[in-house]
């Protein structure tokens, strides 16, 4: 499709910034609230072109920031149970640090722990090893909790009965909610996830303009689609005109993914869930319902959810995820924590905006 | 007639007795040729003459055997290329082998076959070698460490330390494949396509640049940690600052593509087959005619000292950090 | 939080898909997918899975839009 190339040009990301230079009348701060936005917008220099008056700070969007010490020490628990069970786990998930240890040192210590691209691979693992128990890490937002739901529903049609999933799923709205009640905080905008409002639609963020009057974009990945919707969010606070708008129209439809969120519930219902960094936000988490409970690695291992040890001293991932601090503003930060060596979640390599902040070495030198 | 190459390899094979000494003749002199048993091997240094490079490393890839090679194609043209990399002309390998229990004794012959082709492509041998088998679960079916003994025909010493200010950065091709045709090799992850690894040996490309007159100031091969993590060590051997421009680097599509997919930085991707060279601006012309696929890619600029930078395809600037390890497909 | 690019569909096998972008082939499933899906089409790829189906158009109405507003055209 040569129109996507567009969404690179270089021209047209010039233009738009020229006009962001404009239209920035005051101190602005907007959250961008996915990891991959974190990601992109690193990877790109998009804060190079943008004016010192116009922050954009991180949100809590990042599974691996956000999935608590307690699921990590439980999941590592699981692969203790016994000699024949595998862990197996999107790659995200194998540096971040848990109490001492992680999945990566786990595996360095003989632990079957295999990393996949999708659930289906850890299905057809599991169906080819009847022997060996398969524990598949759920990990992930709205975007990627349906594919997971969809295997554990073709693992029971298939009666594959030696494949579960441990789910630390979570949902964003209510994170959302959970940063705007918080009485410090000063963000103007929102740049909303475009992955997960592909399977969520554009209605679920109604109550941040409606409620909270901030502006809010869902936007695309490349860089003129960030780009773009930066201005469109300047645009709104200019205008006073607050609203939900949709600037990745070519996959985020305003009433989003139907089918891909009933097979989503169809197999998970919601929860209350412990978001490292926030602690438990209500609503916010999704678990196997009871009728797929054959196939729930908490129920099958008699897991309860550990309560989450505190962060280590001086870690700031809290404030960084809630948005209140820079992750350079973070005491730790390019020194005791570093991707080689990361203290908090937000620090582990390729992952959270302290990773991508210290990567692509975003502050002003 | 059943000959060795029909069987697995046993303990016994590298117990020292009849079945090694089977192993080694009918496999591994076989294939790299050479006769002797000696503990030693004497080298002849009539017609060498001027300083020697000497180079050792170890592999281990996984899987052993991938599109565009194996591990001992590998090993001998990862040898070739670090001496190339300081202008040194390959002479002598050694190559020892730890094998694992149970691997296949036509897999050894294979691999030792694609070693020897490298070896004698570029006008070098085999000198010694050595063989240990190991139990099943101990090792990764094969593992190989090669040393290398060259010498260096370049006038002017190339190392990593001689980048200057105003020097162009040039690389020989597109790049990214090793890395990524071994992942997708070993992790399937529903790839279809075939990324071939860029494998190769480079000495032959190094000789004619050194040979045309051409100044070169710095060279590194861009293996593991990928043009990243060679960038970075010369910026900081140097005492430089290096800026490359995302537009010119070459990649592949496929391989680009599954970079995005995978979330993976293709600065950050092993390359066994390109060499990054640094040479004055005016030297450009000559140096690219003697670069098959060469581009600039980047100069030596005023900044500090260590420094890598990126001007992004939509002409911001960042950071190219060292890379930090493992390199693992990604969701989010 | 989610990596996914779009790639277009070379074929269709019941709810698999063999996806093609700039030279690079993979498979995935459709089962996420209502609208119908063919040879030709353009999908945004998660995790092995498609999650939507790309709209060209929207795409191009967004760029022509783009460079109207900026003459870049």
């Amino acid at each position: 499709m040569m129109a996507l190339r567009g969404f690179r040009d270089p021209e047209l990301a010039s233009s738009i910034s020229k006009r962001i230079w404009d239209k920035v009348l005051r101190p602005i701060k907007i959250m961008e609230v996915c990891g991959t936005h974190t990601m992109s917008i690193a990877r790109f220099g998009i804060r190079d072109l943008l004016p010192p008056s116009l922050t954009l700070i991180s949100g809590p969007g990042c599974p691996v920031c956000v999935t608590s010490q307690g699921d990590i020490e439980a999941y590592i628990g699981i692969g203790s149970a016994s000699d024949n069970t595998v862990l197996v786990t999107f790659g995200d998930m194998m540096r971040v640090p848990a109490r001492g240890t992680s999945l990566q040192k786990e595996r360095a210590k003989g632990k079957d722990i295999r990393v996949v691209y999708s659930p289906m691979e850890a299905l057809e693992m599991a169906e080819r090893e009847p022997e060996k128990r398969f524990v598949f890490m759920g990990i992930g937002f709205e975007t990627t909790a349906p594919a997971v739901a969809f295997s554990i529903m073709e693992a029971k049609r298939r009666g594959i009965g030696n494949y579960m999933v441990y789910s630390s799923h979570k949902l964003v709205p209510p994170a959302l909610l959970a940063i705007l009640s918080s009485p410090d905080l000063s963000i103007d905008g929102f740049i909303l996830p475009g992955h997960v409002s592909t399977i969520i639609g554009s209605d679920p963020y109604g109550f941040i303009p409606e409620e909270y009057g901030r502006a809010a974009v869902i936007a695309g990945f490349e860089p003129v689609d960030i780009l773009m919707s930066i201005e469109m969010i300047l645009d709104q606070i200019n205008s006073g005109d607050r609203k939900v708008e949709i600037q990745y129209k070519r996959v985020v439809r305003p009433d989003g993914n139907r089918k891909a969120r009933e097979i989503m519930y169809e197999v998970f219902e919601v929860g209350d869930a412990s978001w490292r960094g926030f602690g438990v936000i209500p609503r916010s988490g999704l678990f196997i319902k009871e009728s797929y409970s054959d196939f729930d690695a908490s129920k099958a291992f008699a897991l309860s959810r550990t309560e989450d040890p505190p962060e280590p001293k001086g870690c700031s991932c809290g404030d960084v995820l809630r948005g209140l601090i820079l992750p350079y503003e973070c005491k730790l930060f390019g020194k005791a924590c570093k991707p080689e060596s990361p203290v908090g979640p937000c620090m582990v390599s390729s992952e959270g905006s302290c990773a991508a902040y210290y990567k692509y070495r975003v502050w002003r030198e | 007639m059943e000959g060795v190459r029909d069987e697995l390899v046993l303990l016994a094979h590298g117990g020292g007795g009849k079945l090694m000494r089977r192993l080694i003749e009918e496999v591994f002199l076989e294939e790299l040729g050479g006769s002797d048993l000696n503990d030693s091997s004497i080298l002849d240094l009539d017609g060498v003459s001027g300083k020697l490079a000497f180079t050792t490393d170890a592999f281990v890839v996984d899987p052993i055997f991938f599109p565009g090679g194996d591990i001992g194609k590998l090993a001998i043209c990862g040898t070739v290329n670090d001496l190339a990399a300081v202008g040194a002309r390959p002479l002598w390998f050694s190559a020892s082998f730890i094998v694992e229990e149970g691997m296949r004794i036509s897999d050894l012959a294979a691999i030792a076959s694609s070693m020897a082709a490298v070896t004698r492509e570029v006008g070098a041998k085999v000198v010694a070698g050595d063989t240990k088998v190991v139990p099943r679960g101990k090792g990764g079916e094969l593992f190989i460490s090669v040393s290398g003994i060259g010498v260096v025909e370049s006038e002017i010493p190339i190392s990593g330390a001689g980048a200057k200010v105003g020097d162009l950065i040039l690389i020989n091709g597109p790049i990214g494949e090793h890395g990524i045709a071994v992942m997708l090799a070993r992790e399937n992850m529903g790839f279809i396509s075939e990324v071939v690894s860029d494998c190769a040996p480079l000495w032959g490309m190094v000789r004619e640049l050194i040979r045309s007159g051409c100044e070169v100031h710095a060279m590194r091969d861009p293996t593991r940690g990928g043009v990243a993590a060679a960038l970075n060590e010369i910026a900081e051997q140097s005492g430089v600052c290096i800026e490359i421009y995302e537009g010119e680097i070459p990649i592949r599509p496929e391989v680009l593509g599954a970079c995005e997919l995978l979330g993976i930085d293709p600065l950050e991707v092993a390359n066994e087959g390109k060499m990054l060279v640094f040479v004055p601006e005016r030297d450009l012309p000559i140096a690219l005619d003697h670069i098959p696929g060469g581009r600039a890619i980047g100069r030596v600029i005023d900044g500090p000292p260590g420094r890598v930078y990126l001007k992004t395809a939509i002409g911001a600037r960042r950071i190219v950090e060292m890379p930090v390890g493992e390199i693992l497909p990604r969701i989010c | 939080m989610c990596l996914g690019i779009p790639m277009r569909v070379v074929d269709v096998s019941g709810e698999e898909v063999v996806l093609e972008q700039g030279g690079m082939r993979i498979r995935a499933r459709t089962d996420l997918i209502e609208d119908p899906i063919s040879v030709g089409d353009y999908l945004l790829v998660h995790a092995g899975f498609a999650i939507q189906k790309v709209d060209e158009g929207e795409a191009l109405e967004t760029l022509a839009m783009l460079e109207e507003m900026l003459g870049t055209l």
